[in-house]
C-alpha cells in the first residue's frame, strides 16, 4: 500500500507538476484541482497499467477515480486483487 | 424578452450599423477594445459593478470591479510602455486562467500592442513555433510555466522581456526576466489609451493547419462590432446576468466571448481556474448563481457521462440560457440538457478566423437538436460545390461559404498572406467545413474538409504531431489521424513504425505519449499509439492518412489505386 502510494505520488510530481513550489499530498485533488488535465490522464492510466501489469477499463478510469493519489491507489488495488 | 427579439425581423436590419450605434462608434473614430471593455463601462456608471469573480486552485478567490479592471489594465499598459513596448509589437499571454490573463489582455490592447494569447499547457516546441513566427517582444507568464520559455530562449532573439506575474523571490530571476505583481503594483488611474482605429491590429491567435506550421490569425479592433452584437443576441447577456464562459483565452472563444463580448456589455463574469469535474462545475454554478453559461460539447458530454443524479445535488435554478461552441453538439446532448437543466444548449458555429459567431441557434427560436442553427443577421452563408465553388441547391452537401466583410473577420495570416488568399474562392470565404442546409434554412454539420483533428473543440494538426513524433529516438515514421471518441468527438491516434533495434512495448508507448505531451501539449498527445510494420503510402511515397482514418472510423477506404505495393 505504502509503496504504491509513493510510486504514484512521485510519478505525478515528476511528470505533471509544473510549479516546483506547489506541494501535493496523497489527498490533493489532481484532476478537479487542475494539476492533471483530462487528456494527460490517459498517460497516467497507461503508467499504472504498465507498472502494475493491470488493465483499467475506461468506465473505471474516470476523473473521479483519478482525483487523488489515494483514490488511484484504491483503484489499482481493486485490479491487482483480481 | 430576449435581446435579439425576432430573428426574421433582425434579418431586415443592418446589424453592424446597430452595433456601431449602440457602441457610439462612427467610421473613422478611434476604436480601442481595451477602452471599450473598461473605461467606457465606468463612464456608463458601472465603475463599482463586479466585472470578474475568480476562483483558482486551492479555493483561492478574487474579485474585481470595472473600476479595478480599468485601473489595473492601465497599470499593465503603463508597465509595458515603460519597458519601451510600441504599438503593434506582439505581447504574449502564456498563463493559466488567472486574473492577470484577463486584465493583461485589456492592458495590452490599451497600449496599441497586439495581444497574443497562448494556451498554457503548450509544451516548449508548440510555444517556440508561435513565438518565433510572431517575433514576440514580451511574454507574460507564471513561474510554473517559465521553465518552458527558458528552454527556448536562445532561439528567440526578438523576445526582450519575460514578465513573471507571481514571482515569490525564492529563486533568482534569469536573463530577460522581470517580476511584476499586478495586485501589489501602484495603480495607474490616468492612462492615455493608444488611439487605435478600426483596422489597427488587436489580437493574434494561432490555429493549426493541415500542412505546415500553425498560422497566426490577425484580428483588428473593429472585431468588437461583431463580438459585441453576437454576445448580445446569441448569448443574450443582459445587465443583471452572471455569465460563465468556460473557454480558455488561449483559444479564440476565451477572448472573443470570455473577455471582449462580456466586458463590452458591462456584464459580471465568473472564471474558474480549476480542473474539470461534474461536482466542481455544478458547485460553481450554484455558488455564483450563474445565469448564462457558454460551454463546449466535450464538457457537456463529460457531464452527461457523470450521470443525472449528480445534478440533483445542486440548485442550478439560476441558469436561464445555455450555449455551446467548439465542435458539433450532438442531438442527444441537447435533449439531455433539456431533461436535466430544463434548458437546451444552443449550439453555435464559428472558428478562430471568423472571430465571432457565424451560425447559431438563437434564444426564442425553434431549436432542431443536432443543427448548428442559422446564420447570424448580417452574415451571408451558403453551401458550395467543393470543385466549382458554385452555390449548391438546398439539401445538398458541400462546403460552407461566407460572404467576406463582417467586422470580426481575420485580416490575414501573420507573415502568410499566400495561405490567407487561398481561403477565398469565387468570392466566398471557405472555413473548411462540410455541411448542408435544410428546407427551413438550418445548417447541419457533416465534417471537416481536411485532416485537422478536432479534439474537445481544439484543433490539432496531424502534421505537427507527426513532425514531433519523428524527433523521438525510436520512431522511424508516423501517421496521425482522428479517432472517434464519445467525450472529445475525436482524439489523436498515431500509427508508428520503429527504427531498427527498437521493440514495441507498453513502456515505449508511454514514453512516446509523454514525449509529445511535453513537447506539444496534452491535447496533441496520442491517446492511442499503434505500432505497425509499415504505413500505407502512395507509389510516390506519400503517407495515405485517409486509409488509416477510414479504418478508424469504419468507413469505406475508397480509391487505393495509388497505394504502394507491399
Amino acid at each position: 500500500m505504502e509503496e504504491i502510494r509513493d510510486v504514484v505520488l512521485d510519478y505525478v510530481i515528476k511528470e505533471y507538476m509544473e510549479d516546483q513550489d506547489d506541494e501535493i499530498t496523497y489527498d490533493t485533488a489532481l484532476i478537479s484541482g487542475g494539476y492533471v488535465d483530462s487528456f494527460s490522464m490517459v498517460s497516467l492510466k497507461r503508467f499504472l497499467e504498465t507498472r502494475y501489469k493491470i488493465s483499467l477499463p475506461d468506465d473505471k478510469a474516470t476523473p473521479e477515480a483519478f482525483d487523488s493519489v489515494n483514490k488511484i491507489v484504491t483503484l489499482v488495488q481493486e485490479f491487482l486483487n483480481k | 424578452m430576449h435581446n435579439i427579439g425576432s430573428y426574421e425581423d433582425r434579418l431586415k436590419q443592418n446589424s453592424w450599423q446597430i452595433s456601431e450605434q449602440e457602441l457610439n462608434y462612427k467610421p473613422g473614430d478611434v476604436l480601442n477594445i481595451g477602452w471599450y471593455c473598461s473605461d467606457r463601462i465606468c463612464q456608463m456608471g458601472k465603475a463599482d459593478k463586479l466585472a470578474l469573480k475568480w476562483e483558482g486552485i486551492g479555493g483561492k478567490e478574487k474579485q474585481y470591479t470595472y473600476n479595478d479592471i480599468r485601473q489595473l489594465s492601465n497599470t499593465i499598459g503603463a508597465f509595458l510602455r515603460n519597458l519601451g513596448i510600441k504599438p503593434e509589437e506582439r505581447v504574449c499571454l502564456f498563463m493559466d486562467r488567472i486574473p492577470e490573463l484577463y486584465i493583461g489582455f485589456i492592458g495590452i490592447l490599451k497600449t496599441g500592442a497586439i495581444a497574443q494569447p497562448l494556451f498554457s499547457a503548450f509544451g516548449d516546441e508548440s510555444l517556440l513555433v508561435r513565438l518565433e513566427n510572431a517575433e514576440t517582444s514580451v511574454v507574460f507568464t507564471q513561474k510554473k510555466h517559465v521553465g518552458k520559455v527558458r528552454k527556448i530562449l536562445d532561439k528567440l532573439p526578438h523576445l526582450k522581456h519575460i514578465v513573471i506575474v507571481d514571482d515569490n523571490g525564492k529563486s533568482p530571476l534569469q536573463q530577460r526576466e522581470i517580476a511584476f505583481n499586478m495586485d501589489d503594483a501602484e495603480r495607474v488611474d490616468n492612462f492615455e489609451v493608444h488611439p487605435t482605429l478600426a483596422e489597427s491590429p488587436s489580437v493574434l491567435h494561432y490555429t493549426s493547419g493541415t500542412t505546415g506550421m500553425p498560422k497566426g490569425v490577425k484580428h483588428v479592433h473593429y472585431s468588437l462590432i461583431s463580438q459585441y452584437l453576437t454576445t448580445k443576441w446569441v448569448l443574450d447577456l443582459q445587465d443583471d446576468d452572471i455569465y460563465w464562459c468556460t473557454a480558455d483565452p488561449g483559444w479564440v472563444t476565451g477572448t472573443s466571448y470570455g473577455i471582449i463580448g462580456a466586458w463590452a456589455l458591462g456584464v459580471t463574469q465568473c472564471v474558474n481556474d480549476i480542473g474539470f469535474s461534474a461536482d466542481a462545475w455544478y458547485r460553481f454554478i450554484e455558488k455564483h448563481k450563474i445565469t448564462v453559461w457558454y460551454s463546449a460539447p466535450t464538457a457537456i458530454r463529460s457531464l452527461m457521462k457523470a450521470g443525472d443524479d449528480v445534478v440533483k445535488n445542486y440548485n442550478l435554478s439560476s441558469l436561464r440560457h445555455l450555449a455551446s461552441v467548439g465542435e458539433p453538439l450532438n442531438a442527444e446532448a441537447v435533449i439531455w440538457s433539456e431533461k436535466v437543466f430544463g434548458l437546451p444548449f444552443h449550439d453555435s458555429y464559428w472558428q478562430t478566423e471568423t472571430g465571432s459567431i457565424m451560425i447559431s441557434n438563437y434564444p426564442g427560436m425553434k431549436i432542431k437538436p443536432g443543427s448548428m442553427g442559422k446564420p447570424f443577421p448580417g452574415i451571408t452563408g451558403t453551401i458550395l460545390n467543393p470543385d466549382t465553388y458554385e452555390e449548391m441547391p438546398i439539401g445538398k452537401a458541400g462546403l460552407i461559404g461566407f460572404k467576406p466583410g463582417w467586422p470580426a473577420m481575420m485580416r490575414t495570416y501573420w507573415n502568410n498572406e499566400e495561405t490567407y488568399q487561398k481561403k477565398f474562392q469565387n468570392g466566398w470565404y471557405i472555413p473548411g467545413d462540410r455541411s448542408y442546409i435544410d428546407t427551413e434554412g438550418y445548417y447541419w454539420f457533416i465534417g471537416r474538409d481536411d485532416d485537422i483533428i478536432n479534439t474537445g473543440g481544439h484543433l490539432v494538426s496531424p502534421f505537427e504531431v507527426e513532425s514531433a513524433l519523428l524527433e523521438h529516438p525510436a520512431v522511424a515514421e508516423s501517421a496521425v489521424v482522428a479517432k472517434p471518441d464519445f467525450v472529445n468527438m475525436e482524439v489523436v491516434k498515431a500509427f508508428v513504425t520503429l527504427k531498427p533495434g527498437n521493440v514495441a512495448s507498453e513502456e515505449l508507448d508511454l514514453d512516446i505519449m509523454n514525449f509529445i505531451r511535453k513537447k506539444l501539449s496534452p491535447l496533441a498527445m496520442p491517446q492511442e499509439i499503434e505500432f505497425v510494420p509499415n504505413l500505407p503510402k502512395t507509389r510516390s511515397g506519400k503517407i495515405m492518412r485517409r486509409v488509416l482514418k477510414a479504418q478508424e472510423w469504419g468507413e469505406e477506404i475508397g480509391d487505393i489505386s495509388t497505394l504502394e505495393d507491399d
